[in-house]
């Protein structure tokens, strides 16, 4: 089938198989691999990616699904400089091998873009459906925290 | 500048942030096929057949491999790098652990086909057409059943599922007399419960057989890559190790379990040069669960004798370890040298006996996990001393101080030697546990505590004082104990005309931040610029050779090899600089980046000087151009962290729920480089740790089905779970390596189990219930269980 997607302020058409899921899309089709897979339930959040500004997973949606919408992946968050929560992940040392930290920070963003002040407890719950294993979180929200402070 | 002990922002950070990393998986090579491999939906059947012809007519299939296939093409199984004897002196048994399976499966997940095709959805599409005739056979996964009389056999040349049985230490009769004489024992059964490692990327591999060049490059998620290469080519495939290149890009967390070689990366690389076509392989989580090698499974009885003052007259400790079906590449080290060694703990205790039988069972192999062996150890010191606190009625942290071995620097007191075969290198015991205390706020705390008694929340704390070693290994030492390589590590520093420098190190960095701490080690050393260090890691024909990462080793051994080679770049370079000088080396001064004839203002640049290395006009006559040098660095002794974790609980009296309320590590890592990654590490350790106490372990059913298999009903620690960490560190130098430096990969996951569930017994304790122990992880259910059932 076809679909048409803005993907990162791009718009793309492709052609495909009915059944891709949107992280293969973007990952396969489109070469953006900053979107990961961590597991095949749903649970990891690695793969999330902003729909129309909401944080979805990407492993939970077909491509078909996001026909005529906006994508936007990790490599589309800033354009040249750093976005202030990419900015708060590294100063803050909010991640390690850096695997989770793109779902990490595309579900930050959502959080920050409907709270903008957010306290240690709402950031706990907001991250709790992205994974890490390297970090204990600890770093993590205090990457957030500094986004929050750096964007007002 | 000085690099050493400064906070820098990662250097790698920037690609990950913005999502350039480059993992396993995000690799795509031309003209590449996929693969998917059947796996077993039982834990223990006969293979009676399996048939592929439907398979092999689905759309887009290159090929399918069977277990016939693998057995006849005469590939050896993937090998075991550690041999533990029997007492009796025997030779571990050691099955071997096919690429694919022929007749038996041995585990649920055990593969029996690799099905090859045109893109990931057709070959697991071609997977599911696989028809394989199982006959189920009875199966046992519980080391204390497999070891009876009549239980199921694993392997038939493996009687009684033993692997083989072990000891160390006093012998057993003068432990055992030691505990008849003491004023108090007591005993403990408690179990190290199975856990699944669970880094967030899946294990991936890519074989690409080039036939020009008649070469193999694998890429993998590897912890050590040369590793992988050597027993890959040598031992499993038989092909020449120059003509096999084994790239390690990005992995995204190992944990352990991306220490060992498995089955899928000889696969992969084998079936490359069938097909002759590039294979990529990645897992699903819930393959990820099946065969990523597990981590713990120990059962253990206990006991500890005191004297009526409270301190330790003997330890005796007995366990069965469960080993999977298969032996993973370090499995046989890990409930032995890896745990017994470490049943000292910080304490004098004068007789000690450790033993261990080592069981085969219808499960996936267990292997190193973040700790190996000395969580186990820990979790089994830290819990029994809490409990003969609470049974002597004694403080649990005094019952502590008044056994720790007095303190000892290594360089004017010698290390300490153990009853279990170890020297620890330096400790000082008491600061880290004053410093928790302190930071717990003791006795307002107990008064808290008692206050709360009445209400429904019951509060508990727990301690955990441990010592562990890491810094993996002196060669002669772990050979002499079994380990199949040595345990050194390799760098090479390569200065460039310009005064830039590359350095090759064989640690692996998947996550540690390496690209970082290592530049800070060489700029420091050299007196140059950061950003003019680069680190290169994780590919074979790039780097020597290597031991990889794991065991806190990377800094301890890894760094310190760079510390060598820098050394002798450092000599050279004097010898160019007193050239250019004309001046003596003996009259030089190396610091901040240059030579300075001392007492006079004449210096030159370590630049002027790397650039007359390789532009040697005006040179030394007796000496080769070129600034490089590669070192192997032999750690002379293993090395000695060690800390004190506190945890505070809350436990809900109507539900038995727990809250993790605070947590306070303060660890002794020895020097530190960089002191937010050593955080990152300690906070990442005890989330782990943690996640072992109260969320986290395998699930099997009496026909050894893994119920739990996925994120949907495995629970790793979420960011809601946790609280802050409170952590600080004291700082005892280790005496034997050039940067005084310990590690701190391990340390937070091997102190933090046991706080944790001695804190809840605390609480239930001071709420009336004597209960010795609640099995991990403490789930409500459980934790409310054992309020009904103690008095
Ligand atoms: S890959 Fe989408 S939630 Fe795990
Ligand atoms: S940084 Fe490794 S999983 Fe989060």
């Amino acid at each position: 089938m076809k679909v048409s997607v803005n993907v990162n302020g791009r718009q793309v058409d492709r052609d495909i198989e009915d059944r891709t899921l949107l992280v293969h899309f973007l990952r396969e089709d489109l070469n953006l691999t900053g979107t990961h897979v961590g597991c095949d339930t749903s649970g990891c959040g690695a793969c999330t990616v902003l729909l129309n500004g909401n944080a979805v997973k990407s492993c939970t949606l077909l491509a078909a699904q996001v026909d005529g919408e906006k994508i936007t992946t990790i490599e589309g968050l800033s354009n040249g400089e750093l976005h202030p929560l990419q900015e708060g992940f590294k100063e803050e040392h909010g991640l390690q091998c850096g695997f989770c930290t793109p779902g990490m920070i595309m579900t930050s963003a959502d959080l920050l873009s409907r709270n903008k002040q957010p306290n240690e407890q709402e950031i706990r719950e907001a991250l709790e459906g992205n994974f890490c294993r390297c970090t204990g979180y600890h770093n993590i929200v205090r990457a957030v925290k500094y986004a929050a402070e750096k964007m007002t | 500048m000085s690099y050493i002990g400064k906070s820098i922002k990662r250097v790698e950070d920037k690609r990950f942030i913005t999502g350039k990393g480059k993992y396993t998986d995000d690799i795509k090579l031309p003209y590449m096929t996929y693969g998917c491999f059947v796996r077993s939906p039982y834990a223990h059947a006969k293979i009676n057949s399996v048939d592929i012809s439907d398979a092999e007519n689905s759309s887009g299939i290159v090929k399918i491999f069977t277990g016939e296939d693998i057995a006849e093409s005469g590939i050896n199984g993937v090998p075991c790098g550690w041999q533990v004897n029997f007492k009796n002196g025997d030779i571990m048994k050691e099955p071997p652990h096919p690429l694919l399976v022929k007749d038996k499966v041995l585990h649920m997940g055990d593969a029996v086909a690799f099905v090859i095709a045109e893109s990931y959805s057709q070959a697991k599409d071609a997977a599911e057409m696989v028809r394989v005739d199982y006959e189920m056979l009875p199966a046992v996964t519980n080391p204390q059943e497999a070891v009876k009389k009549g239980a199921p056999q694993v392997h038939p040349d493996a009687p009684n599922n033993t692997c083989f049985d072990w000891e160390l230490g006093d012998s057993k009769a003068e432990v055992e007399a030691a505990l008849k004489g003491a004023h108090h024992v007591t005993t403990l059964d408690i179990e190290n419960q199975r856990v699944v490692p669970n880094a967030i990327e899946p294990r991936s591999a890519i074989g690409d057989y080039n036939e020009a060049h008649e070469k193999y490059t694998l890429h993998t998620t590897s912890q050590n890559p040369h590793l992988t290469r050597l027993l890959l080519s040598a031992f499993v495939l038989g092909i020449p190790e120059h003509k096999v290149h084994v790239i390690a890009p990005d992995v995204g967390g190992g944990f352990g379990s991306k220490i060992f070689h498995y089955t899928e990366e000889a696969m992969v690389v084998w079936g490359s040069k069938q097909i002759g076509r590039p294979i990529k392989w990645t897992a699903e989580r819930s393959e990820s669960f099946l065969t990523d090698a597990h981590g713990r499974d120990h059962k253990t009885h206990l006991a500890m004798g005191f004297d009526k003052d409270g301190k330790v007259l003997a330890l005796k400790s007995e366990t069965f370890a469960n080993l999977g079906a298969y032996l993973s590449t370090f499995a046989p080290a890990v409930p032995t040298y890896l745990h017994g060694t470490l049943m000292q703990g910080l304490y004098t205790t004068p007789k000690i006996n450790v033993d261990v039988t080592g069981v085969f069972t219808h499960t996936n192999s267990v292997d190193a996990y973040r700790g190996a062996g000395r969580p186990e150890a820990t979790y089994q010191l830290e819990r029994i001393m809490d409990l003969a606190a609470l049974e002597m009625d004694m403080d649990p942290a005094e019952l502590r101080r008044i056994n720790f071995i007095p303190a000892f620097d290594g360089v004017e007191q010698e290390g300490y030697a153990t009853r279990v075969a170890l020297q620890y290198d330096s400790g000082n015991y008491e600061p880290v546990l004053d410093r928790a205390l302190e930071m717990v706020g003791y006795d307002d705390f107990r008064k808290k505590q008692e206050a709360a008694k009445d209400s429904g929340k019951l509060l508990g704390i727990g301690f955990s004082t441990y010592v562990e070693a890491c810094g993996i290994a002196p060669s002669a030492v772990v050979g002499a104990l079994g380990a199949r390589a040595g345990l050194f590590e390799s760098s090479q520093v390569r200065v460039q005309p310009t005064g830039k420098v590359s350095v090759y190190s064989g640690s692996h960095s998947h996550g540690q931040g390496h690209e970082t701490t290592f530049a800070q080690i060489v700029a420091d050393r050299l007196g140059i610029p950061l950003e003019d260090v680069e680190i290169v890691h994780g590919d074979s024909e790039a780097v020597a050779f290597g031991m990889g990462t794991y065991g806190s080793r990377s800094l301890a051994v890894g760094g310190s090899s760079i510390v060598k080679s820098l050394e002798k770049v450092i000599d050279k370079g004097a010898k160019i600089a007193a050239h250019k000088l004309e001046s003596r080396v003996e009259d030089l001064d190396f610091a901040e980046g240059k030579w300075t004839v001392k007492g006079t203002d004449k210096s030159i640049s370590f630049g002027d000087v790397s650039l007359t290395a390789y532009v040697p006009h005006d040179y030394p006559a007796d000496l080769e151009p070129g600034l490089d040098f590669s070192s192997f660095y032999d750690p002379t002794n293993f090395t000695y962290p060690f800390g004190c974790h506190v945890a505070i609980v809350e436990v809900d009296k109507e539900t038995g729920h727990v809250r993790l309320k605070r947590f306070i590590a303060v660890d002794d890592v020895g020097n530190v480089i960089n002191p937010m990654i050593v955080d990152g590490q300690i906070h990442g350790g005890l989330a782990q740790g943690i996640g072992q106490a109260l969320f986290e372990g395998t699930v099997y059913d009496s026909s050894g089905t893994l119920l739990n298999a996925s994120f949907m009903d495995y629970s790793i620690p979420r960011a809601d779970d946790l609280p802050n960490f409170e952590i600080d560190r004291t700082v005892t130098p280790c005496p034997h390596n050039p940067l005084g430096v310990k590690g701190a990969g391990e340390a937070g996951c091997i102190g933090s189990t046991p706080a944790v569930v001695n804190a809840v017994i605390d609480a239930l304790w001071k709420g009336g219930h004597k209960v010795k122990d609640i099995p991990m992880p403490l789930i409500s259910e459980r934790v409310w269980k054992a309020m009904q059932n103690g008095h």
